[in-house]
């Protein structure tokens, strides 16, 4: 069951990566995150160890590395030089932790705001200590070097320096960039987000696992359920359980139609930046109808925690599939007649093409996934390379692009939904009868019936509402492939009922990181739909 | 004019105060900006949308700028490091303006009792109207908006409000 992970020194971290990488194969830097070990009841020779955690260029295979750090404020060897990923990854860290990596090249904080004082993710640090901010930074710190290196002088020629954000229509959210113009071309830009980061982790180490379950709905929140299915996943691959395939079933289903209104929000939004605001209510108004379905199904429109540690808290209920059906009718038209505009449209496909170009090669070092790596030509989807809960016994296609524009990410997406469509279908189809949670009184409440009825129902429904369900001690990294992309939780247990640790590996936050970067030398624009390409959704950028 | 003939008059004039009047203007004329940070930020799409449709409710003309604004709609988490800038984009609306807090972490914080949300936009500014959900459903941010439309018919139209409001980035 676990991917255990391989003990290195801090002194041969970088020979060891830069071999892994090199030789190996190891080419995804998937995410880099600490464990504080102040509490742990056996602890381990230092209090903090790094874990880094890198997928192999088939996809198949992770590669977990554990670097005990001697003193903190020495830090290890940084690996950005290796991997672009690794830049913001590493500054997460130092902010989350106060780990120092050297010879970084901007190590300063990324989430919390620059008066922040101590290192939250620390476990003596108090997690209801709050820091007033009272000023933005300028970010010139930032801004100045990258003038540099092209030779441009902010007090010399027509430079101007502009804020985009952090409120902005269209930035779907609060990120905030500051970009130095020439112009209309952006010569140089820097971004800052944490404007929505709200402690999910830190929330984390003082839930049980099933109270999780609702923090991880406010991860991506235009596919809720898809992270609910995620989280819960992870823990059972960790305990070692597999759902009843009607379970199974019910979430396929539902995790398809969480990608499908993932991507219509997306295309509404990115359509609606470039003007195109009929496009907007064709692909938001099946969204609705969809939001109609789940909220019967869950009694909650968008947030939806339907899933739990072993299962989900009910079953689809009488006529679920009629209604289904009748949305995905709903979504196909939504579809259709939006591209009926914009497939064959001078003005979409000039705003669209050839901008923000990513290479396979780049969006490997930036490490995207989902559907903006694989609109650079990467063929890596999670369900293909690794395929879990059956997912090679269905009839759909890896959606491709071959550009890696802005216009491939967008298209890539609106392909995506018709297979994920092509699932659901199947999936109605075969939907077997029976059970949908694992039959284990330790994971799963008991029927009302017996709390009410008996001492030993109470007392079971008691114990797993108090000490919520026990995962046994390990480190365990499970990955899922979301709308996003790979959606990846670390999570260290202790054998309690509440987690020792839990990292989110968010693909919005890579994508962002590289964000500045593909802007470079486009039109402000250009900029604004870049970032409506790469679906940045901020709770799970900023968790 | 001859006001003594006042038969004349009868169909053509209404007499009322003069808050009456331009209260009744502001009311259907509410010009929101969205200050969407989070998932409420989604539902808050959905009011606007063809199904929900606040336009007819006479709140439709989203401004994305502040200064074009009368009704800030806070929809989603405030952090702490946001706080400043949600506190900057009130300062530049022009009186009269209304709040509404959208959803539970823009009311207390909600679920979010951390170190790195602000517990309440209240701590930064004034508030009209609260909205509990998490998120609200639309019909509950359309409720919100005719509250307000209740609440600033009984105001003096040339008042400033909350001139005492004092929150914890005023002092900076």
């Amino acid at each position: 069951m676990p991917n255990t992970a391989i003990v290195i020194e801090s002194s041969e971290l970088l020979q060891t990566i830069t071999h892994a990488k090199n030789s190996l194969g190891f080419t995804l830097l998937l995410d880099i995150t600490a464990i504080d070990n102040l509490n742990k009841t056996h602890p381990s020779s230092t209090r903090f160890e790094l874990v880094y955690i890198l997928r192999h260029a088939d996809f198949k295979e992770t590669l977990i590395y554990k670097v005990a750090v001697a003193d903190e404020t020495v830090g290890v060897q940084s690996i950005s030089s290796l991997f672009s990923s690794a830049d913001w990854a590493e500054r997460e860290v130092y902010d989350q932790y106060g780990i120092n990596f050297i010879n970084h090249p901007m190590l300063k904080r990324v989430l919390n705001h620059m008066q922040f004082e101590g290192h939250p993710l620390r476990k003596d640090y108090e997690i209801t200590k709050g820091q007033q901010c009272t000023n933005a930074q300028d970010l010139m710190d930032e801004m100045k070097p990258l003038l540099k290196k092209r030779n441009l002088d902010l007090n010399k020629g027509d430079l101007m320096v502009v804020n985009l954000g952090p409120s902005h229509p269209a930035s779907h959210g609060t990120i905030r960039t500051l970009v130095a113009l020439e112009g209309e071309t952006i010569v140089a830009a820097a971004t800052e987000i944490g404007y929505l980061h709200r402690g999910f982790e830190k929330s984390c180490e003082n839930h049980n696992y099933n109270q999780i379950i609702p923090y991880t709905d406010r991860l991506n929140y235009c596919s809720a359920v898809m992270n609910n299915i995620a989280f819960a996943k992870t823990v059972e691959d960790m305990m070692d359980i597999t759902l009843p395939e009607r379970g199974i079933y019910i979430r396929i289903i539902v995790g398809e139609l969480s990608r499908v209104i993932d991507h219509l929000v997306c295309l509404a939004a990115g359509l609606l930046d470039m003007g195109g605001q009929t496009n907007y209510w064709y692909l938001y108004n099946p969204r609705d109808n969809a939001y109609d379905f789940l909220s019967k199904l869950t009694g909650a429109r968008l947030t939806n925690s339907y899933m739990r540690i072993g299962g989900m808290t009910h079953d689809l209920y009488d006529g679920w599939e009629a209604d289904l059906r009748d949305v995905l009718t709903k979504i196909d038209f939504g579809i259709t007649e939006s591209l009926k505009m914009i497939a064959h449209n001078r003005i979409f496909n000039d705003r669209l093409q050839n901008i923000s170009v990513v290479s396979a090669k780049q969006a490997i070092d930036y490490c995207f996934t989902g559907p903006n790596l694989r609109a650079s030509g990467v063929a890596y989807d999670l369900r293909f390379a690794k395929p879990y809960y059956g997912y090679e016994t269905f009839d759909f296609d890896m959606v491709i692009g071959s550009v890696g524009d802005t216009y491939d990410r967008m298209m890539v997406r609106f392909d995506e939904m018709n297979e994920s469509l092509k699932i659901i279908r199947q999936a109605i189809k075969r939907i077997p009868d029976g059970e949908i949670n694992v039959n284990d009184k330790r994971i799963i409440m008991p029927a009302k019936s017996s709390v009410y009825g008996g001492i030993e129902g109470m007392m079971n429904h008691f114990m797993l509402v108090i000490e919520g369900v026990k995962v046994p001690k390990g480190e365990y990294y499970g990955a899922f492939e979301a709308a996003n992309g790979e959606l990846g939780f670390y999570i260290v247990s202790d054998g309690s009922g509440t987690p020792y640790k839990v990292k989110v590996r968010p693909p919005s936050f890579y994508h962002i990181a590289a964000y500045p970067k593909i802007i470079e030398n486009y039109q402000v624009a250009d900029a604004i739909l870049t970032l409506g390409s790469l679906n940045i959704i901020a709770g799970e950028m900023d968790r | 004019m001859d006001v003594s003939n006042t038969h004349l008059l009868d169909e053509a004039v209404v007499t009322t105060t003069i808050d009456a009047v331009i209260n009744w203007g502001r009311e259907a004329s509410l010009w929101p900006f969205v200050f969407g940070t989070a998932c409420c930020a989604i539902e808050f799409m959905s009011t606007a949308a063809s199904r929900y449709d606040i336009s007819r409710f006479g709140a439709e003309v989203l401004r994305f700028s502040p200064r074009h604004a009368d009704l800030l709609v806070v929809a989603g988490t405030i952090s702490y490091k946001q706080a400043p800038i949600l506190k900057q984009i009130y300062d530049q609306m022009p009186e009269p303006k209304w709040v509404i807090a959208v959803g539970a972490c823009a009311s207390t914080g909600g679920f979010y009792d951390n170190y790195t949300t602000l517990q309440g936009i209240d701590e930064i500014v004034p508030v009209d109207v609260y909205v509990a959900g998490c998120p609200p459903r639309p019909e509950a941010i359309i409720d919100a908006i005719l509250d307000i439309q209740r609440q600033l018919k009984r105001e003096k139209c040339f008042e400033v409000r909350n001139t005492e409001f004092k929150g914890k980035l005023d002092d900076a």
